[in-house]
This record gives C-alpha cells, sequence and structure tokens, in this order.
C-alpha cells in the first residue's frame, strides 16, 4: 500500500513537473509572440522607408548633376548621348494629359454606372452586372495595354486621320476602361449607404427618380464620389504598362493627343530595362522620375482620404 | 389661392417623366459600355491567339521563330515566383494583421501601421519596382532572379492580404473568444485555435485574390530587369526568369517587327485569363463554402 501510493506520488510529481515544463515553454511562447507579431507588422514600415530612403538618396544624387530648377522647368529630355538634358516637363504633360483623357472617359461612365446600379437597377441585374465590372477590374493591365495597341489604335485611326501608331490618345482611353469599375464601384458603394429614408421622403413629395438621384442620393454621397474619382486619377497617374506599349518613347513637350507621348511611368521603365548603368546620371534620373511620381499619387491618395473623413456625412 | 396649381403641375409631369426615362436609358447604356468592352476584348484576344495554343505552344521554349515559339519557361517562373510570393506575403500579411487586431493598443502605433498600409496601396508598382531593384537586385546582389522578383512582388500586394485578414478576423464572432477563455486558454491558444480557423477562408480568399494581382503584375518585374532574350528554363528560385505578362510585353513591343508575334502575345493572354479566371473561381468556391458556417 505504502509502496505504491509513494509511487503514485512521484508519478504525479513527475507529472507536475512535465506540465510546468510545458506550461513554461507555453508561458515563453505567450510572451515572444506580441513581439514577433509586431516584427512582422514592422515589415510594412521597413517597406514605407525604404522607398524613402532610395528615393530620397538617388534623387539627391541627381540634383547634385542636375539643377533642380532645370529639371522641373526643362521641356527638353534628352537622356541618351554626351549632351544629355534632363527636363521633366515632357514626362508631366505626358502623364498630365493621359490622365486627364482617362477621367474623361471613366469619370462620366464610371459614375453613371454607379447611378444605374444604386438607383434603377432591379436586383437581378445587379447580381449580374456586378461581377461582370469585378472581371473587368481584374483584368492585368499588360492585357489593356494589348488591347489599346492592337485594336483601340487602328480604330481610331480609321476615322483620325493624323494619329500616329503610337499616341496617348488610345492608352489615356483605354486606362479609363480600366478605371470605370473602381469609380463605378466606390461611387455605388458611397450612394448604398444614403439610408432609404431619404430618398422614400423626396419620392412622397413626388420626385421622379432622376430628380431623387440628382437632388438628394448624389449631394449626400457626394464625398465618396469625390473620393473615388481623386483615387481614380491616382490610379491614372501611376499607370504603366498601357502607357508603355501604346504611347511610345517619344519626349517630345507637345500637347497634341495624336503624338506620342511618355508619362514618368513608362519612363521609368524605358530607363531601368535598358543600359543604365548604377552611378550614371541617367540611373540616377530614374529615382527623381519615380520621386516626383511617388509624390503625385502619395498626395492625390492623402486628398482622398481626407475627403472622405472630413465631409463625411453620417446618419 | 388653391397651394398646388395642378394645371402646372400636369404640365410639366410629361417632361420630368420623359426625363427620367432618358436618363435611366443614358445609365444603363453607360454600365452595357463596360460589358460591350469586355465582350471585345475577349472575343478579339481569342481570335487572334486561341488557334495558335496548342500543346507545343505550352511545352516549347522561348524562340525567335514564331512557329516554334513557346511559354514553357514563362510559365514554370510563374510558378517559381508564385511559390516565394505566396508564403512570404501570407506570412508578412497574416501576421501583421493579427497584430493589429489582437494585440496592437489604440493610438499612434497602430493608427501609424494601419495608415501606412492604405498608403502603401496607393504607390505605383512602378516604384516598388524601383525598390526591388535598388534593394534586393543591387543592394543585396541576388540579381535579377526569382527570390529578388518574388520579394519586391510580395511587398506589392501585401496590402490585399493585410486587409483581407483584418477584415476576417474581425468577423470571427467574439463568443467563439470568449468560450475558448473560458476553457482556460491563452491569448496566443485562442488565436491559434480558434481565431485563425474561423477566419481562414477569408484569409485564404484574399491571399488568392492578391496572387492574382501578382500573376498579372509586369511593371515591378520589367523595372527590376527581366530580360527578353531566350534564357534556359528556371529550376529553383535562385535562377534568372520570366513571366507570362513580361513575355505578352516583349511581344507586344515587337509585334510591328513580326506580325505572329500579335498572335504569340494574344495566345499568352488567353492561357493567362484562364488562370486568372480559375484562381478567382476558387477564391469565389472558398468564399461561399465557408460563408454561412459562422
Amino acid at each position: 500500500m505504502q509502496n505504491t501510493a509513494g509511487q503514485n506520488n512521484t508519478n504525479i510529481r513527475a507529472l507536475i513537473e512535465e506540465k510546468k515544463k510545458t506550461k513554461s515553454i507555453g508561458r515563453t511562447m505567450e510572451k515572444m509572440v506580441p513581439g514577433i507579431l509586431l516584427a512582422i507588422a514592422g515589415v510594412s514600415i521597413f517597406t514605407t522607408i525604404g522607398i524613402l530612403l532610395t528615393l530620397i538618396t538617388e534623387t539627391f544624387l541627381f540634383f547634385k548633376e542636375v539643377s533642380i530648377v532645370d529639371f522641373f522647368t526643362g521641356t527638353d529630355l534628352k537622356p541618351l548621348g554626351d549632351n544629355a538634358v534632363f527636363g521633366v516637363l515632357p514626362l508631366l504633360t505626358g502623364t498630365l494629359i493621359s490622365t486627364v483623357i482617362a477621367m474623361l472617359v471613366a469619370i462620366p461612365i464610371g459614375l453613371m454606372t454607379a447611378i444605374y446600379l444604386s438607383e434603377y437597377a432591379s436586383e437581378k441585374a445587379r447580381r449580374i452586372l456586378k461581377p461582370i465590372l469585378e472581371i473587368l477590374a481584374g483584368i492585368p493591365t499588360i492585357v489593356y495595354g494589348f488591347f489599346a495597341f492592337t485594336f483601340v489604335t487602328p480604330l481610331l485611326r480609321s476615322f483620325i486621320p493624323g494619329l500616329e501608331p503610337t499616341n496617348i490618345l488610345s492608352p489615356g482611353i483605354v486606362m479609363g476602361i480600366m478605371i470605370i469599375p473602381m469609380v463605378a464601384s466606390l461611387s455605388e458603394d458611397a450612394m448604398s449607404s444614403v439610408p432609404n429614408a431619404m430618398r422614400e421622403g423626396a419620392l412622397a413629395l413626388g420626385s421622379t427618380k432622376l430628380e431623387v438621384t440628382f437632388k438628394v442620393v448624389l449631394p449626400a454621397a457626394i464625398s465618396g464620389i469625390i473620393a473615388s474619382f481623386v483615387l481614380g486619377i491616382s490610379r491614372a497617374i501611376g499607370e504603366t504598362m498601357i502607357v508603355t506599349i501604346a504611347s511610345g518613347s517619344s519626349k517630345n513637350f507637345t500637347f497634341d493627343v495624336t503624338q506620342s507621348m511618355q508619362t514618368m511611368t513608362a519612363y521609368i521603365v524605358e530607363v531601368s530595362g535598358g543600359e543604365a548603368a548604377a552611378g550614371t546620371t541617367l540611373y540616377h534620373s530614374l529615382y527623381a522620375v519615380a520621386f516626383t511620381l511617388f509624390v503625385f499619387t502619395l498626395v492625390m491618395n492623402m486628398i482622398a482620404q481626407y475627403i472622405s473623413r472630413r465631409f463625411r456625412e453620417e446618419y | 389661392m388653391k397651394y398646388i396649381d395642378t394645371n402646372l403641375v400636369q404640365k410639366k409631369m410629361g417632361s420630368r417623366l420623359l426625363r427620367n426615362k432618358l436618363a435611366k436609358l443614358f445609365f444603363m447604356l453607360a454600365t452595357l459600355f463596360g460589358l460591350l468592352v469586355l465582350v471585345i476584348l475577349i472575343y478579339r484576344v481569342i481570335r487572334d491567339g486561341a488557334a495558335w495554343i496548342d500543346f507545343d505552344f505550352i511545352n516549347n521554349k522561348l524562340s525567335t521563330d514564331p512557329e516554334r515559339a513557346g511559354i514553357m519557361g514563362a510559365i514554370l517562373g510563374t510558378l517559381w515566383l508564385m511559390l516565394v510570393v505566396a508564403p512570404v506575403t501570407m506570412i508578412l500579411g497574416i501576421g501583421t494583421a493579427i497584430y493589429l487586431e489582437e494585440y496592437a493598443k489604440k493610438g499612434k502605433l497602430q493608427a501609424l501601421i494601419q495608415t501606412n498600409i492604405s498608403n502603401l496601396a496607393g504607390v505605383p508598382s512602378v516604384v516598388f519596382g524601383l525598390l526591388g531593384l535598388t534593394v534586393f537586385v543591387r543592394g543585396m546582389d541576388l540579381g535579377n532572379i526569382v527570390l529578388a522578383g518574388g520579394l519586391t512582388m510580395a511587398l506589392l500586394v501585401l496590402p490585399v492580404v493585410v486587409v483581407a485578414a483584418q477584415e476576417a478576423i474581425r468577423a470571427v464572432p467574439g463568443f467563439l473568444r470568449e468560450a475558448s477563455y473560458g476553457m482556460g486558454a491563452t491569448k496566443w491558444q485562442t488565436i491559434k485555435n480558434v481565431v485563425l480557423p474561423a477566419s481562414l477562408p477569408g484569409i485564404l480568399t484574399g491571399t488568392i485574390l492578391a496572387l492574382s494581382r501578382a500573376i498579372g503584375e509586369t511593371a515591378p518585374l520589367v523595372v527590376i530587369g527581366i530580360p527578353a532574350l531566350l534564357i534556359p528554363l528556371p529550376d529553383g528560385i535562385f535562377d534568372k526568369f520570366t513571366i507570362l505578362p513580361v513575355q505578352i510585353y516583349y511581344w507586344t513591343l515587337d509585334s510591328a517587327l513580326v506580325a505572329e508575334y500579335t498572335n504569340l502575345a494574344a495566345a499568352t493572354i488567353v492561357i493567362l485569363l484562364v488562370v486568372l479566371f480559375l484562381m478567382n473561381s476558387v477564391a469565389i468556391f472558398i468564399r461561399n463554402k465557408f460563408q454561412q458556417r459562422l
């Protein structure tokens, strides 16, 4: 009896010891996990720091070789050869014009699509149409680039005779088509969150659906709608492959949409894909252009965030 | 005196209703425009490319001769790239999401990480390409190999995974957590055994969508310097490589020189779209299958 009880005791003691051991492993685990997770979460911060650091240091080196005034006011961009000139204005106009064309397509069509889906379409139509828009949003930009180059440009050339084989008009339009789903779905979200009571109030006063849309729903949802436009603009500024393929690499300073123009993004692709040896002015110019691009899109995104936070109507 | 001039209302009613009807028609046409473009786009690539897809096209290596050119290298390159992107972006994305949702105290650090992620989502992909070129390709001296491209791409799609995982974790009902704590489980045990399994479908859906974005991205990899030249088939993550979208890019660029390159590009697009369609179907399937369970 005594003996077995003693054995039991040691068994239990061993069990307790073992339990303590696993528990202490569990405890250290418990203490380490937040630290590990914080380190992982820190990677996104380091990514931003990495982006800023690389862009700023190399841009700084660039402005040691090229004056900052010449860069931002120069209308000549001849990055290759002995007498290289770096003026960013041709790239800025290219980006500006392609963005304007894209938004001329994306804003009206995107907004009308949003109005149709949110105010007019039956539940059934919406269930079919929204996934189709999502498909449109999921198509890779390289495919849109192919589409612009092999279909839209030849189509436009058949009734705009002066259109060059590579031009800014066609990629601008296709970029707009690419952005339609984004504008449409963000605007629709904003409009759908307007409470039905407001619509019903206006309808009860005898308004038509059109009047409800323009006098009640749109004003109430305006912050979300504007934010969707701004995000669309930011997307257009940063879009790369469509313009790289369909707009060529001419660095002329022009406002003629039938001509080939280069955007900031397309310049980065062209130069980095070429033989820009590290340390040359050409290589540094990549980062100066990318930094300009980064600032543009960052400002746009911040404006969008500010608008949707500042002017949001709470119901 | 009457408050409402019935005659005036009657007179205006017709034009108001007509305007409403016309507007509805315009809105519908605008919506159908997107559909129309999608149909034309898919019709064009199938018309140009479908006839070129056969076993040889899938199985052959790159070649300057359009008749013999194939996309095996690009397919293998895409697969190897995903093998880097998927684990890296999942570990980083899920870890960040758990930290933000379960551990971070509401405060400056949490707000900083959150704002930072939404800002990263808006950074153009070429800029990520430059980051990859500077840090991975040149800084770490990896060269333009799969690993460098994969790490670049993983950072690019990270925000998508983080946001999806955060939403999935937030959707886990509180009573599940409470039940777990009630049984004596610790915080990490609760997260590991209750929260993560319950949010897995949402996380997987987000990850697949992020990967399908990565598969279609071209610009960052062109920037880190994927050559247009013929290279041997990649055997691992330390080899040089090419991927489907980059192949489409070079063939489209050169289609002015060799007309058949248009067909090769279109055929590759068909393959790429089929892959994306399958991935999205899987994501939607997972979402629908597991959505009702909680």
